[in-house]
């Protein structure tokens, strides 16, 4: 099973040992997930702001939403967390590149629905005259603030956008993994004593799902009952 | 004390390997990920950066001779002050202690070899690098106009200046501080040789985790706040703009809840650097070590909860004006703290007047003056008076330049010897110090007085009875512009010349001071292991001929 002859996982020089060096990796991914959710946090904190500012143009503007893709584009999301899972499986159990590739390769392409899904979703909002800025005209005519609704999704475009940034960064990075895998360069041997990269990354992508776990009820469930009720 | 080091440092020889002959070449300084290197490349950074904004201060100061707005347009006015903040804060002062002296001694500090992330570390600055270009840019073309603030609508809709290009500039800094956060924070947790405890670690460490915290949780907000002005002016997302039903209040509580911590990412390493500095040159341990340090985490989660006090005349809730008084009164707390117990440090201790000590009993007068004119500004009524005023430009003055930029300057004098092997000491040290001291209490105390009888900020005009205080303010600029220019040459020098410094020429107990300066490219010839508390200070007799008896019988 173990296919390692490559050679041996990396010791940085500054390091006494794995153990300390994996500490000082999962504590430096941390911290940056922290801020991550602190960068997240100045959006929701606006969110929070306009929701109580305007709420029935905020609900206008959830029921524009279509809550059937959002669930299914959540489960997509939640696939691709699971095949990131088994990427930081093998890693950690030295299952050998091909395992990693593996799981890395399921990740892109649950991600990469996830885009393509998101892509036809705006594609949408740009047909029915619901883009801030460029072509909008509020949904709703007989609410208070119904202009309002704008705000709506200036916060829809730019904290999904920000999500979606995310996530191709991440698929970015692991482009170069997966190189780095096939080219078996020494940076990208991963195995029980150091496989900080993978597990590291795979921290980053959960964060990158949990945000989109916050911003799916935030835009598309609260208030989202059908006009009829 | 300074028999002491004169009698020993004629002993030492320079040695022949260190950090800065352990390669050669442009790419060993720029490929370099060499914690010590690093902070060199930063030192240089940020020095350009501070001489730019205190170009702008001389032409502000210069404009502000003459009552009536003789030297520039009421429009360049407003570039040139806002260039000269937005420089010395972002550019200067927020990486100058810890990308610079965090950077070269907490390894050194903790015992390690290097930072947790050296090649983060390079690419932090980097990330300055770029930040700084296109500010730079953004200045040739003619700078940005609407104060180091950003306020919106004025920002997003009405300025023509590069406010795009700053914020941008500004964006790109902010990931250079969040990797330097993550890094010291990751370090101070996981790099610390064996036997250095929490409680052993220097009072610098301690102040450097409380800013990396700051960092690390502050600088995000900023970012985000940054990128919805950005969609606001690009793709016209009005969230600020009331036209749109934007709310230009939520821009002031995003930009503060950075801003206001910001201004404890400049003052704590500072308070680091006292710490280490009061220690030394009282030759005696800080008084109470745990309240100071603590006191540092103290300013730092209570730091993040008074941003509401810039906010006191916008259309915030009375009580929550009531709140954020109350909570920057209680910031006020640790802060006099660790002034109490740096008197109490001195009460007895053997001093001995070198220029880092100098600095140091600077710092103590100038932040005290700086802290508790803020605890008036923090008083609801009395603030609503001094708004806007050259009162609050006093008191933050006090605070950024004579808390702030007294640790750094005291800082790289006690370091320098460390840090190049050669020590920059004696005369023009002394007279640098003295001139900064006096050049800036005459620049930056009339301006209390100004800002008390109703003078407002940003402005280029002034009525004509307020010249004389005016004029006293630019005297003041001009001796300190003096005192800051005297370094230059000197430091310069002393690299060449000074005389050598060996590894220990203040005496100073800690690790940093184990190791040969300049020290090697890791650091330590093994790996330390700490066995007494910091600012252990031994008798006389076992440190060697020179002490002031009298001083130390009294103890």
């Amino acid at each position: 099973m173990s296919s390692q002859a490559l050679g041996e996982s990396k010791l940085h020089h500054h390091f006494e040992t794995y153990e300390q060096q994996k500490e000082t990796s999962f504590l430096g991914m941390w911290l940056f997930l922290a801020q991550e959710v602190m960068f997240f946090g100045g959006a929701f904190a606006a969110y929070v702001n306009y929701r109580t500012l305007y709420p029935e143009a905020f609900v206008a503007g959830s029921q524009q939403l279509d809550t059937t893709i959002g669930f299914l584009n959540t489960l997509v999301l939640l696939c691709s967390s699971f095949t990131m899972v088994y990427a930081v499986w093998a890693a950690q159990n030295s299952k050998g590149p091909k395992k990693i590739a593996l799981g890395l390769y399921g990740t892109i392409f649950f991600g990469g629905i996830f885009l393509i899904v998101k892509y036809f979703e705006y594609g949408a909002k740009f047909a029915h005259h619901l883009v801030p800025g460029y072509n909008f005209i509020p949904p709703v005519q007989d609410i208070p603030h119904a202009e309002s609704t704008e705000i709506f999704f200036a916060l829809y475009f730019g904290m999904t956008g920000l999500h979606a940034l995310h996530m191709i960064v991440g698929m970015g990075i692991m482009a170069v993994m997966l190189f780095g895998l096939h080219t078996g360069k020494s940076w990208a041997i991963w195995d029980r004593k150091n496989h900080n990269f993978v597990e590291g990354f795979g921290l980053y992508w959960h964060f990158v799902d949990i945000v989109w776990i916050f911003l799916f009820p935030f835009l598309y469930l609260l208030g989202a009952h059908p006009p009829s009720f | 004390m300074s028999q002491t080091t004169h009698g020993t440092t004629a002993e030492h020889e320079f040695p022949k390997e260190h950090y800065l002959n352990a390669a050669h070449g442009w790419k060993s300084w720029l490929l370099t990920t060499d914690h010590k290197r690093i902070c060199i490349l930063y030192l240089i950074s940020v020095s350009v950066f501070f001489a730019i904004g205190g170009m702008y201060a001389g032409m502000i100061r210069l404009e502000l001779v003459t009552p009536e707005g003789d030297l520039f347009q009421p429009d360049t006015y407003n570039r040139v002050f806002t260039m000269h903040a937005v420089m010395m804060i972002f550019f200067f002062l927020i990486p100058s202690i810890p990308a610079t002296l965090g950077n070269f001694f907490i390894p050194l500090m903790i015992g390690a070899k290097d930072v947790a992330f050296p090649k983060l570390n390079l690419a932090s600055w980097y990330m300055y690098l770029m930040g700084s270009s296109l500010a730079l840019f953004a200045l040739f073309k003619g700078g940005v106009d609407t104060g180091w603030t950003f306020y919106t609508p004025f920002s997003t809709t009405y300025s023509n200046s590069y406010v795009s290009t700053v914020a941008v500039g500004i964006f790109i800094n902010g990931f250079s501080s969040i990797f330097t956060g993550v890094n010291f924070m990751a370090t101070i947790h996981r790099m610390r040789a064996p036997g250095m405890t929490w409680f052993r670690l220097p009072l610098f460490i301690w102040a450097h985790y409380a800013t990396s915290l700051i960092m690390v949780l502050g600088t995000p907000v900023l970012a985000i706040t940054i990128l919805l002005v950005g969609m606001e002016r690009l793709f016209k997302f009005g969230f600020f703009d009331p036209a749109l039903g934007g709310d230009p209040v939520l821009f002031q509580h995003l930009f503060w809840f950075y801003s206001h911590p910001a201004v404890y990412i400049m003052i704590l390493p500072s308070m680091g650097v006292m710490s280490e500095i009061i220690a030394t040159f009282t030759r005696k341990p800080i008084f109470g070590y745990h309240f100071v340090a603590f006191s540092s985490m103290g300013i730092a989660i209570i730091g993040f909860l008074v941003w509401g006090h810039h906010l006191f005349l916008s259309s915030q809730s009375v009580y929550a004006s009531l709140v954020f008084s109350f909570l920057t009164m209680l910031v006020a707390v640790p802060s006099a703290v660790k002034v109490f117990n740096w008197g109490a440090t001195l009460y007895r201790g053997s001093i001995a007047y070198t220029t880092p000590m100098f600095y140091a009993l600077g710092f103590l007068g100038l932040f005290t003056i700086g802290g508790l004119t803020g605890v008036m500004l923090g008083t609801l009524g009395l603030d609503i008076h001094m708004h806007d005023t050259y009162f609050v430009v006093a008191h933050f003055h006090y605070i950024m330049v004579g808390g702030a930029l007294f640790g750094y300057l005291g800082g790289l004098h006690f370091y320098w010897p460390k840090m190049f092997g050669r020590s920059a000491r004696g005369f023009f040290p002394h007279l640098s110090a003295l001139l900064i001291f006096v050049g800036f209490n005459l620049t930056f105390f009339p301006q209390f007085i100004l800002g008390y009888l109703g003078m407002p900020r940003r402005y280029h005009v002034y009525p004509e009875e307020f010249q004389v205080l005016n004029v006293m303010s630019t005297a003041g600029a001009t001796v300190l512009a003096i005192g800051y220019a005297l370094p230059v040459f000197y430091m310069i020098w002393s690299l060449k010349r000074g005389e050598i410094a060996g590894p220990n020429p203040w005496g100073a107990s800690g690790l940093e001071w184990q190791t040969q300066s300049p020290p090697i490219l890791h650091n330590f010839e093994s790996m330390p292991v700490v066995t007494e508390d910091p600012y252990t200070y031994h008798p006389p007799a076992q440190e060697g001929a020179g002490q002031p008896a009298a001083a130390h019988s009294a103890s």
